[in-house]
């Protein structure tokens, strides 16, 4: 897209304002990058057809800095809403897609981000049906902030709810943990940290429809362990079942550089975000398919099987470290921070 | 990873603890110095894998706990006036006498949190209308940074940059422990990060006052049960001498240019431990050359005292004298999200320790 032609260069307070400027920014850059037949009406909202139960699920993404090793916040906030509806055992189908822009944004960026945003759609299989775009005042924003609600139509043969978790029921995962919080970590001011360590942002919808396709309600509960990281979101799931986690540490898939930037960090690996990693809890009849199926898929090459689901210590996550001791696993309380030595 | 993976290993460690089993005759109290030691004995489940005569006494060496709490309560006067307070990550979350520092963030102060103090010269350099404040708490492993960062401002001509300085020494702190008379330690894992810095010389009068083994020890599970066994060994067989089980990265020695640094811009002088109280000749003072670095002096906050909070049995944690568990506040009225004393909400603390990976809250 070629900015001269635009006739602006950074996003002002006009922009937001409903007028003509408004009209320019939708015209030019939102209308023209992801025309469909729904986002087309330019109508108030979208009238869409969904098939059988729907799953909807909404994100905010508030993230610094807004580009980063392997992606930026326009990606992001596409995978992320489309990886939760997913979660629900749903094919993501439409996204409503709501900027807030601080003013001063470079319409350079603001370009970069709508092209990884169409990018991501398009690679997730969704449209972006209905949106909205409003501009605050320098200082009241931090750059840009975008908010996405998905739509997916619930997978038929899917039964995903934590009440169907048994005792011996195994937890996989569908590759390396910690690379998107490692990624952000290594760009924040302040830290004199270099690594060419990459977000894991990315859409997992394919290989959960794929799983969903061979083993139905055999897969128990599905879940991305965002911010607070696997270790957090397991616990949730012990709280939630009355039940208890084990697991190995050394089957948790951990690649290497990150597991030494973790240790340089002083950064637990089980509490580091992700955006591409989430566990499945299934059937212990098909750990063995789960596996083989994730490593098949490009979305799970380092996919493993890290742990089950016990009527020991109900409510704890319990980890055996590599030396052949246990610890539990507690949920992240505030942000891991970096330590003095 | 190779490297560390190697001091995980579950056949190596096995084979050591197998050692110590053997060994064992009798109760011996051995107590870790440093934080970073208690947490990858609790994190690793050594704790469960020793002998049940021998019992691990978690020391005082966590800087964030040991930093007095009327220290706190000055950064945040420094970052109410304004001034851009800068800070490793782990002093952030400890309460001072009214808020904690991230408290005081989300009320408008300037706080950033660093890994390095001589980012915050840089920030200082980037700000030359604002006041810059390095909160310098730590162990002999971070005087070197902190006092290298004042060097930095004065060959940079920077005038606006100060920092809040509590160093504490490992030696005088084990002094004090030895000399309390409810001590029952029968040997110490120094901590092998300070000697990296300071070599191992200022332990033998130590060893010989008190005849007591100390074994200089690193952070990885398998060189601490090693440095148990040595510990252990010498006990058993009725001796009592320094010994280094960290030699891959301490020298007795020490890091000659670490030290210059810091007798460059620091000097021995008597400094106040939280919950312990103050100990003579135990830290490290602005010498008085570089006085007009010292925030202390330059914001006139000295006379900021508070009492600490009388439920939290933080001193006698850090002496030795109780654990964790002994305490009828821990994990009820104090958790890391509502901390009563530091060591449950640092990340070398004792308590946060137990409240986050020990297994003992299972059963």
């Amino acid at each position: 897209m070629n900015i001269e032609n635009l006739g602006f260069e950074t996003i002002n307070l006009g922009h937001g304002s409903g007028g003509e400027l408004t009209r320019n920014l939708l015209d030019k850059i939102i209308f023209k990058t992801f025309s469909n037949p729904f986002l087309d009406q330019k109508h108030d909202g979208a009238i869409v057809k969904i098939d059988g139960k729907m799953a909807i699920s909404t994100d905010s993404f508030v993230i610094t800095p807004i580009f980063f090793k392997g992606g930026n916040i326009g990606e992001l906030a596409i995978h992320g809403t489309v990886n939760d509806v997913a979660m629900c055992g749903a094919i993501p189908k439409y996204i409503s897609l709501a900027f807030i822009i601080e003013e001063g944004l470079q319409v350079s960026e603001f370009l970069k981000i709508v092209a990884s945003i169409k990018k991501a759609a398009d690679e997730s299989g969704v449209l972006i049906i209905t949106g909205d775009t409003k501009v605050v005042e320098r200082g009241k924003g931090d750059k840009i902030f975008i908010n996405t609600t998905g739509f997916g139509e619930v997978h038929p043969k899917a039964n995903i709810s934590v009440q169907n978790i048994k005792s011996g029921d195994k937890i996989l995962v569908n590759g390396f943990i910690a690379q998107h919080g490692l990624a952000i970590m290594s760009e924040r001011e302040g830290l004199e940290f270099e690594s060419t360590i990459e977000s894991d942002s990315t859409n997992l919808n394919f290989l959960v429809q794929d799983l969903l396709d061979a083993f139905g309600d055999k897969i128990k509960l599905f879940r991305d362990p965002t911010r607070g990281g696997l270790g957090t979101v397991l616990h949730e799931i012990a709280n939630d079942i009355s039940k208890g986690v084990f697991l190995k540490e050394i089957d948790i898939p951990l690649e290497k550089q990150v597991a030494a930037a973790c240790e340089m960090l002083g950064l637990d690996p089980m509490y580091v975000a992700n955006e591409g990693v989430f566990l499945a809890i299934v059937d212990p009849s098909i750990e063995n398919e789960v596996l083989a199926l994730m490593r098949n898929h490009k979305k799970g090459k380092n996919a493993a099987i890290v742990g089950e689901i016990t009527n020991e210590h109900p409510n704890k996550v319990v980890m055996q470290s590599l030396i052949g001791g246990k610890r539990i696993v507690s949920p992240l309380v505030g942000e891991q921070l970096p330590r003095i030595c | 990873m190779k490297y560390l993976s190697e001091y995980r290993n579950l056949e190596a460690t096995k084979k050591i603890l197998d050692e110590i089993h053997k060994i064992t005759t009798r109760e011996w109290n051995i107590m870790e110095i440093c934080g970073g030691q208690t947490h990858s004995l609790v994190k690793n489940g050594i704790l469960e894998l020793l002998p049940e005569k021998i019992r691990m006494i978690h020391g005082p060496g966590c800087p964030v706990c040991v930093t007095p709490l009327n220290l706190i309560d000055k950064a945040i006067e420094l970052l109410e006036q304004g001034v851009i307070v800068c800070s490793f990550g782990d002093m952030i979350r400890v309460p001072g006498s009214k808020k904690s520092l991230l408290e005081a963030k989300a009320l408008g102060g300037d706080l950033r949190i660093l890994y390095s103090p001589t980012e915050a010269v840089s920030i200082a350099k980037e700000n030359p209308d604002k006041e810059v404040v390095f909160f310098a708490v730590g162990f002999e492993t971070t005087a070197p940074a902190n006092a290298l960062s004042v060097l930095h401002a004065e060959k940079e001509g920077i005038l606006n940059y100060t920092i809040l300085a509590s160093h504490v020494l490992v030696p005088p702190a084990m002094e004090a422990i030895l000399d309390d008379e409810f001590c029952t330690i029968d040997g110490f894992l120094a901590a092998g990060h300070v000697c990296a810095i300071m070599g191992i010389q200022e332990y033998y009068p130590l060893v010989e006052k008190f005849k007591i083994p100390i074994v200089v020890t690193g952070f990885e599970p398998l060189d601490l049960v090693q440095g148990i066994y040595m510990a252990v060994k010498q006990l058993e067989d009725g001796q009592y001498k320094l010994e280094n089980q960290y030699s891959r990265i301490v020298k007795n020695e020490g890091n000659k240019a670490a030290i210059d640094v810091i007798n460059k811009v620091f000097e021995i002088g008597n400094r106040e431990w939280r919950g312990i109280g103050e100990i003579p000749n135990s830290g490290y003072v602005i010498k008085e050359a570089y006085k007009k670095y010292d925030a202390e002096t330059k914001f006139n906050i000295c006379n900021i005292k508070v009492p600490e909070n009388a439920s939290c049995i933080a001193g006698e944690i850090l002496r030795g004298i109780k654990k964790p568990h002994d305490c009828s506040e821990f994990g009820k009225t104090c958790k890391p999200a509502n901390p009563l004393g530091a060591p449950m909400v640092s990340s070398e603390g004792a308590c946060a320790a137990y409240y986050h990976f020990s297994t003992n809250t299972i059963n």
